[in-house]
């Protein structure tokens, strides 16, 4: 895994914006935002429906391009990289979970987590030593040959979790990795986050509506709500 | 994304729309096979034609005259030595032409009038000299009997009409009969120390011959349609007898007035080339030994323009089918597009370039070009065996030799496959495109 000098700064937003025409009416969905995030950090972004935090979450993916402002992760302006670059960003430095999981459902769970090798062009020998590697890790090491609808919610998250390890990324996105799952399930999903940004040093920034969730597990807790930040509360630094 | 990746992607990615996929090849492949069964039946006819007309003799040779004879092509007002420069038709002569490049054989036209004895009753007919290689010519298909056993042998073929005359009640009984010819033998004479050539005054005796040949063959017509200074002969004997034979010839009594009295003068020489494209080239080297020369060589020069035209032709309508199924190859990846939207947007979530998509359906319209092309190929080959029995059926049926109207060379074989990847990968375009331009966020939005 990239190390990353723990508390400093990884991912720096400035003066942020990412507007969306629709008709007549321009809705500002990121509205001037400044972040920083520490390397190493397990951030919440907390906000209601609408709130902007995915849209956010997707420019700090390199998914989406900001109106104005800028993204910068390892001294890099997201901004200023071509669409190249970007999908190069997007394979070496951050990997993304959804709410939705996203696995390919003609792949099998090992061919899942595959993927990513194949597009950072890995050796085929290497990309099955470590897609097994990652599945252990993630627990799922016996159901290799599955496809993604024979295994239940959370271990679809789980592949999905391993398919974000295999590039080795500095920077874990997670957009509401929990809100498919039962509670029980959701809390397994965030223990393991929390031990592979503990163990690989891997900057965290997941994005939930689950206030109880942010709380228990992120290190610091981001409100947005209308496309802005809302004061920002410290999270329980002391308890960990 | 390697690309040992991509193909293997793009397989699985066909594999799991079979029916549609594979009815999308089968398209390329009825496509593919329209333009193989249009071109390998042009290629087939040209072959044919070719074959026909070079067998013919016709387009293939070169005759040779000199002009101290006749000038044969005055006409056209080529070129060509005057009478000064030019040179005899000797043996030396055709010996030189007989190893100039392409050329397969050169001989003497040896043709002369006589008297011919069988069973004791005479008659007049012309004899004329036949090379080995007239035993290709369309004439032989339908040979009664054989061919001379030996260039030199003391055999005959004779005209069917001739052995008519020869024996009115049963005209193929003169097969393996007896042949006499009566003839006039040219004989130098040699001056007083031996030697026959040089001296001023010299000549030639003529002595009264005969020659037993043994009918080996009858046949229907003159071969090589008369062409080739046969003239309208009834009897055939092999060149080499012919050349033997020395028989007074007219231009003898010309060639008395010149300066090498010994050797042998030919009216004309038949020169054949391996392939009539090649005929120019060979003439004008002949014309730059110093001889005058004829051929039909133009006829050829048009034939090939008119298969160009047809080959264009079947091509043309041979390639709708194909266009045909392009759209078809759009219209299935579009379609893909359309239902692999998440997964185009989840490959780029997690780190395909534009290129990497780009080329997965690139790779996947060009596996389906590949297979659809290797189909079509053999399906225009079977289509092509069937009407090529269904021809020769019929052929045999009009009591026809029968052709090979169906030709399919290796070249067509390989190009047809290249063109039909070619062809699916520009139908690719559009729809790799439009996979390029996917946005990953709309396509992952969650549903």
């Amino acid at each position: 895994m990239t190390p990353t000098d723990v508390n400093s700064t990884a991912i720096r937003v400035r003066n942020l914006n990412r507007h969306y025409t629709m008709g007549a009416t321009t809705i500002r969905a990121v509205d001037g935002i400044d972040l920083d995030i520490a390397g190493g950090e397990f951030l919440a972004l907390l906000g209601s429906s609408g709130s902007g935090k995915s849209t956010l979450l997707n420019l700090i993916a390199g998914l989406d391009r900001p109106t104005s402002g800028s993204v910068v992760v390892k001294a890099r302006d997201l901004a200023r990289l071509s669409s190249e670059e970007l999908a190069r960003y997007r394979r070496e430095t951050v990997e993304i979970v959804f709410q939705a999981f996203n696995l390919i459902p003609s792949m099998t769970v090992l061919e899942n987590v595959e993927l990513p090798m194949r597009f950072a062009e890995v050796e085929r020998r290497q990309r099955d030593d470590r897609a097994k590697e990652a599945l252990d890790r993630v627990k799922l090491g016996s159901r290799l040959q599955h496809r993604p609808v024979e295994l239940s919610g959370g271990e679809q998250q789980r592949v999905a979790l391993a398919r974000a390890l295999v590039n080795r990324p500095s920077v874990l996105l997670a957009d509401e990795p929990t809100g498919n799952l039962d509670s029980k399930t959701g809390e397994d999903i965030l223990t393991l986050i929390r031990e592979l940004n503990e163990s690989l040093k891997m900057t965290v920034v997941m994005v939930t509506h689950e206030r109880h969730l942010a709380e228990r597990f992120a290190q610091r807790i981001v409100f947005m709500a209308d496309g802005k930040l809302a004061i920002p509360v410290a999270a329980q630094e002391s308890a960990r | 994304m390697k690309i040992h990746d991509s193909l293997e992607l793009a397989t699985r990615n066909l594999r799991e729309s079979f029916l549609r996929n594979s009815l999308t090849t089968l398209g390329i492949a009825v496509g593919v096979a329209s333009l193989v069964a249009m071109l390998s039946l042009g290629i087939g006819l040209q072959q044919l034609a070719n074959r026909r007309l070079t067998r013919s003799g016709l387009f293939d040779t070169v005759i040779v005259t000199s002009k101290r004879d006749f000038d044969f092509d005055h006409r056209h007002g080529r070129r060509e030595p005057n009478a000064a420069q030019s040179r005899t038709l000797d043996p030396a002569a055709v010996k030189e032409m007989s190893v100039i490049k392409n050329v397969v054989e050169a001989t003497p036209d040896v043709r002369f009038m006589t008297e011919v004895r069988y069973d004791n009753n005479p008659s007049v007919a012309g004899v004329s000299g036949l090379a080995p290689s007239a035993a290709q010519s369309e004439a032989f298909d339908n040979l009664k009997g054989k061919f001379f056993s030996t260039p030199d042998a003391s055999e005959a073929i004779v005209l069917a009409d001739f052995a008519k005359e020869l024996d009115p009640q049963n005209p193929a009984g003169v097969l393996g009969k007896d042949l006499t010819v009566i003839y006039a033998e040219r004989q130098p004479i040699s001056d007083a120390a031996g030697n026959d050539s040089d001296s001023a005054d010299w000549g030639f005796t003529v002595t009264r011959r005969e020659q037993k040949l043994r009918i080996v063959g009858i046949v229907q017509e003159q071969p090589y349609g008369g062409f080739r200074g046969m003239g309208h002969s009834s009897v055939f004997i092999p060149i080499q007898l012919a050349d033997k034979l020395n028989v007074m010839q007219g231009a003898d009594l010309r060639g008395i007035t010149r300066s090498s009295p010994a050797s042998r003068n030919y009216n004309s020489i038949s020169v054949r080339v391996d392939d009539p494209a090649r005929v120019q080239a060979v003439e004008d080297k002949i014309k730059g030994m110093g001889f005058a020369t004829f051929s039909l060589l133009d006829a050829t020069r048009n034939m090939r323009r008119f298969f160009a035209v047809l080959d264009a032709f079947l091509g043309i309508f041979g390639s709708l089918a194909l266009a045909v199924a392009s759209l078809g190859i759009v219209n299935t990846l579009v379609m893909a597009i359309l239902e692999r939207r998440r997964e185009i947007g989840i490959m780029k979530a997690i780190g395909a370039s534009d290129r990497d998509v780009r080329r997965l359906f690139f790779a996947e319209a060009g596996a389906m070009g590949v297979v659809g092309g290797a189909l079509g190929v053999t399906l225009g080959w079977a289509i092509g065996r069937a009407i090529n029995f269904g021809t020769n059926v019929y052929l045999t049926r009009q009591q026809l030799p029968t052709e090979h109207v169906w030709v399919v060379p290796w070249w067509l074989v390989i190009g047809a496959v290249a063109f039909s990847v070619i062809v699916t990968l520009l139908s690719g375009l559009y729809p790799a495109s439009r996979a390029t331009k996917l946005d990953p966020i709309q396509a992952l939005r969650y549903e």
